[in-house]
């Protein structure tokens, strides 16, 4: 009889300690979430069509990260983690139409914004004047027109500082793939800017 | 891998693998041999790597204090 209460309370306290634990780890897994939201909401921004759009995405992608906190492995790119659910997400809700009528996407080679700007500029080739002709607003909205396969890549590694290896994961495609994509976004954003930075001059 | 007869051709096909540090020893040594005398790729890479800079500081947007808040009240309370 004794033995019996014994037994019991050493398993009703295994299983406190073991509760406590959990709470432990899971606020623990909570807070680092949160710590990266700044990080999150930035490439969040620039897959989404709008800012309300990403605030959404971000809010969503939260939700779900503390619900199956369980399923994220301690030691592993939680910020990756986070980003996977956030474009699955973004790519179950098709949020990733075209909003505005798809661009021309002109894949000119890497050197052609270069040498547009500086054609236009009198040959002044000095790199960050000829940058600086570009406002903030022509890159944002020049990175909006390209095509989301591609974007989604240049953000991610781009903006977002991942790896190939981690873009890969996040967008379960080949690291190939990843090459490619952003080697092409690349140069269809520089093609992208090039007509921009030419409409204003020509206005 | 070179079928190139034009340097800056090649130089241009290196030029985003260079900046991505994801060119073989010999492939590096190949692209800074060629920008060490061709002023026409060297300012075109500084250019690149200027733009990529600027990419990254244009697009910078703060999320918003009340999204901020919002997110941490997602949290699941302890019971």
């Amino acid at each position: 009889m004794n033995a019996a209460v014994t037994v019991a309370d050493m398993s009703e306290n295994e299983d406190a300690q073991r509760l406590a634990a959990e709470a432990r780890d899971r606020v623990r897994f909570e807070e680092d979430a949160l710590a990266l939201a700044d990080q999150v909401y930035r490439v969040a921004r620039h897959l989404a069509n709008s800012r309300e759009d990403a605030e959404e995405l971000v809010q969503e992608t939260y939700v779900r990260a503390f619900r199956s906190w369980a399923s994220f492995q301690p030691g592993t790119n939680l910020r990756a983690w986070l980003l996977r659910i956030l474009t699955n997400l973004n790519i179950d809700r098709g949020r990733r139409q075209q909003r505005a009528p798809q661009m021309q996407a002109l894949e000119a080679n890497d050197y052609y914004l270069y040498d547009k700007l500086a054609d236009d500029n009198d040959g002044v080739s000095d790199a960050d004047r000829v940058v600086e002709r570009l406002s903030q607003d022509d890159i944002v909205a020049s990175l909006a027109a390209v095509p989301h396969d591609f974007r989604d890549v240049i953000v991610l590694v781009d903006i977002g500082d991942f790896s190939y290896a981690d873009a890969a994961q996040i967008l379960d495609i080949p690291v190939g793939t990843v090459m490619s994509r952003l080697h092409r976004g690349r140069r269809i954003l520089k093609g992208a800017l090039a007509e921009t930075a030419l409409e204003e001059a020509g206005t | 891998m070179s079928t190139y007869t034009d340097p800056c051709a090649h130089c241009e096909e290196m030029m985003q693998p260079y900046l991505d540090h994801v060119l073989t020893e010999h492939e590096r040594l190949e692209a800074e041999s060629h920008l060490d005398e061709c002023e026409h790729c060297r300012r075109r890479y500084r250019f690149e790597e200027s733009l990529r800079v600027y990419v990254r500081q244009a697009t910078a947007e703060q999320m918003r204090p009340e999204l901020r808040h919002k997110l941490s009240t997602l949290r699941i309370p302890l019971d």
